[in-house]
């Protein structure tokens, strides 16, 4: 597959985010699609992180080396700096402790990548607004009985969060429904409105204590 | 009977090396086993630039006969599930060695093999050897036979340990490493277990302070003891429970009796007399102790992380839901020690409910993995596709 094909914008735009020959950990890597453009694209020393058997599986049959753990639980015992980049690609909704796991991201990896469904986006709203049923939309996919997002967060309250663990977002994207960058000058609130997910990169102020 | 259909006359099955006097073993606990003799099997072919070999390292009970017939048991290899063509160790691709354990009963030397300054059987005047010093007989095999770095070592149990000694003591030899459902130390259960094992085998009449190979004797009962005990902790709840039950043998009501009313205690009774066949009783006590007494990071200041620093071997490690002997807690340890280090590592805990034994079995996620894992890192190797 060459890169064009890739059928994921979101991990293309993830992937222009780091920096060739980077030591990567992806948690929550799923089938290991992410971890494999980056290993083809940026010849990244990747790792990966899966809460599923079939994902472990699926990833060890690819030859990657990934973990079967939790993003909740196992982070922990990774040393600092161990990474240049911590990824969680739509995965920090599924968390029980987001808070934790940011932090520890930004322990291990000086910089983080977050790729998150928007809460704040217009048609969840309206779909909660006008309707009064909980949301469910193309990355909200979930009914409210069956879904695995326990915390969901808006653009918004992504940045505040980020303010509050002592880092600063480095670059930022909000993609629309199609799955398209809104434009970057936009003004926050458009993000807000019309994102239907965000992908962050965020680098920590200082260096971890 | 012939003594664990063994060695212990000095005529191995199958292939053997005996290293020259001066090629002596220096075990941990500093004492000399020469001459050593190892016997071992091989399966597959080595390749031209000899870059792919697996040496597969065998459990507590097992042996060098890791795929095709036993010859002593008539039943297939230990691991028949993962070792042929076309399996995971696929033997039309890569060149498998299998030895026996220093400290065993297979034509390596043991217990039961002839104490050259007394003419006799060590017993357990053999010295007490750890996994290291199984691990450094098995590198002056791999040396033998001409091979220096090896494409894999994989092993589970005992064997898992000696897979985490080996990564840790030659690094630059192991180009990828399979520790399956094992623990980078004993626990106080395992070796709770152990010591169960051991007592039954010494407290048999007929086991003579260990000497019983001279007085024409063997303590079959402590040592089938011994198995029957081990044997459970193989197994899972689970497993027990849906293969047997409450279910009686052969029978319609109790008998009030000790007799084995119970289907499990037929089994068991069965496992410990087919054991008795094929085991040596000193041996089981030198193996068992080598187990106990492993702890890797012990040997380097207490932490694990350092027995693996800097190393560029690529580890899958692998647990069993219902495994309680080797819980997937002590393969996470094993995780977080690699990943401390920063090796290249992939985890996978696999779901069954057939406990530690699981490994042996035909586990199609546990086959699945040990493939992916395999064909990886063959690609890295640059070994050629099966043909």
């Amino acid at each position: 597959m060459t890169l064009a094909q890739h059928p994921r914008l979101d991990h293309l735009l993830i992937a222009d985010m780091v920096e060739p020959g980077a030591r990567v950990l992806d948690v929550g890597c799923g089938d290991g699609a992410l971890l494999q453009l980056l290993a083809r694209t940026r010849n990244i020393d990747g790792r990966g992180v899966e809460l599923s058997q079939r994902g472990v599986n699926e990833c060890v049959a690819k030859g990657l080396s990934v973990i079967q753990g939790d993003a909740d639980t196992d982070l922990a015992d990774y040393p600092d700096d161990g990474f240049d980049y911590v990824i969680l690609s739509q995965t920090l909704q599924a968390t029980r402790h987001p808070r934790e796991a940011l932090r520890n991201m930004l322990r291990i990896g000086r910089r983080a990548i977050v790729s998150f469904p928007n809460f704040g986006y217009w048609r969840v709203r309206a779909q909660l607004v006008l309707r009064g049923r909980m949301p469910v939309t193309g990355n909200l996919s979930y009914s409210w009985h069956d879904t695995p997002n326990i915390h969901l967060c808006t653009i918004r309250d992504f940045v505040e969060l980020v303010d509050n663990l002592g880092a600063h977002i480095e670059r930022g994207f909000a993609l629309d429904h199609a799955g398209a960058p809104i434009r970057v000058n936009a003004p926050w609130w458009v993000w807000n409105l019309l994102g239907e997910q965000a992908i962050f990169l965020l680098e920590r102020d200082a260096p971890f204590k | 009977m012939s003594p664990c259909a063994n060695g212990a006359n000095g005529k191995p099955h199958g292939k053997s090396v005996v290293f020259p006097l001066d090629q002596s073993l220096v075990t941990d606990g500093g004492r000399n086993i020469a001459p050593l003799a190892i016997g071992y099997e091989t399966f597959g072919e080595l390749n031209a630039d000899r870059s792919n070999a697996i040496l597969l390292c065998h459990a507590l009970t097992g042996d060098q006969y890791a795929a095709d017939v036993h010859p002593v048991t008539g039943k297939p290899g230990w691991w028949d599930a993962l070792v042929g063509p076309g399996k995971p160790f696929d033997t039309e691709r890569y060149f498998i060695i299998c030895s026996n354990v220093v400290g065993g009963c297979m034509g390596t030397t043991g217990p039961s093999s002839t104490n050259p300054s007394t003419g006799k059987p060590y017993g357990l005047d053999f010295p007490v050897v750890t996994i290291r010093d199984m691990v450094r007989a098995q590198a002056m095999l791999v040396d033998h036979l001409g091979i220096d770095t090896l494409f894999c070592v994989a092993g589970g149990s005992m064997g898992g340990m000696q897979v985490l000694q080996w990564a840790a003591s030659y690094p630059e030899r192991v180009f990828s490493a399979m520790p399956i459902a094992t623990a980078a130390k004993h626990s106080a259960q395992n070796i709770g277990f152990n010591e169960v094992g051991r007592q039954a085998v010494m407290a048999d009449p007929d086991w003579r302070a260990g000497r019983y190979l001279e007085q024409g004797v063997r303590p079959e009962k402590g040592l089938a003891v011994a198995r029957m005990s081990a044997h459970i902790t193989y197994l899972s709840e689970t497993a027990l429970q849906r293969k047997f039950g409450r279910k009686l043998q052969d029978r319609s009501a109790p008998t009030f009796s000790f007799d084995a009313d119970f289907q499990v205690e037929s089994y068991l009774r069965y496992q410990g007399v087919a054991f008795v066949e094929r085991f040596d009783a000193n041996s089981y006590l030198f193996v068992t102790r080598a187990c106990d007494y492993f702890d890797l990071a012990a040997d380097y200041g207490g932490s694990l992380a350092k027995a693996f620093k800097d190393t560029r071997t690529r580890f899958c490690v692998v647990s069993f839901t219902s495994d309680w002997l080797y819980p997937t807690s002590d393969s996470r340890a094993i995780v977080h020690a690699l990943n401390a280090g920063g090796a290249s590592v992939s985890f996978v805990e696999i779901e069954s409910d057939k406990g530690h034994d699981a490994f042996l079995l035909h586990e199609p996620m546990f086959i699945a993995t040990t493939r992916g894992f395999l064909e990886s890192a063959a690609v890295a190797r640059g070994l050629k596709a099966r043909p």
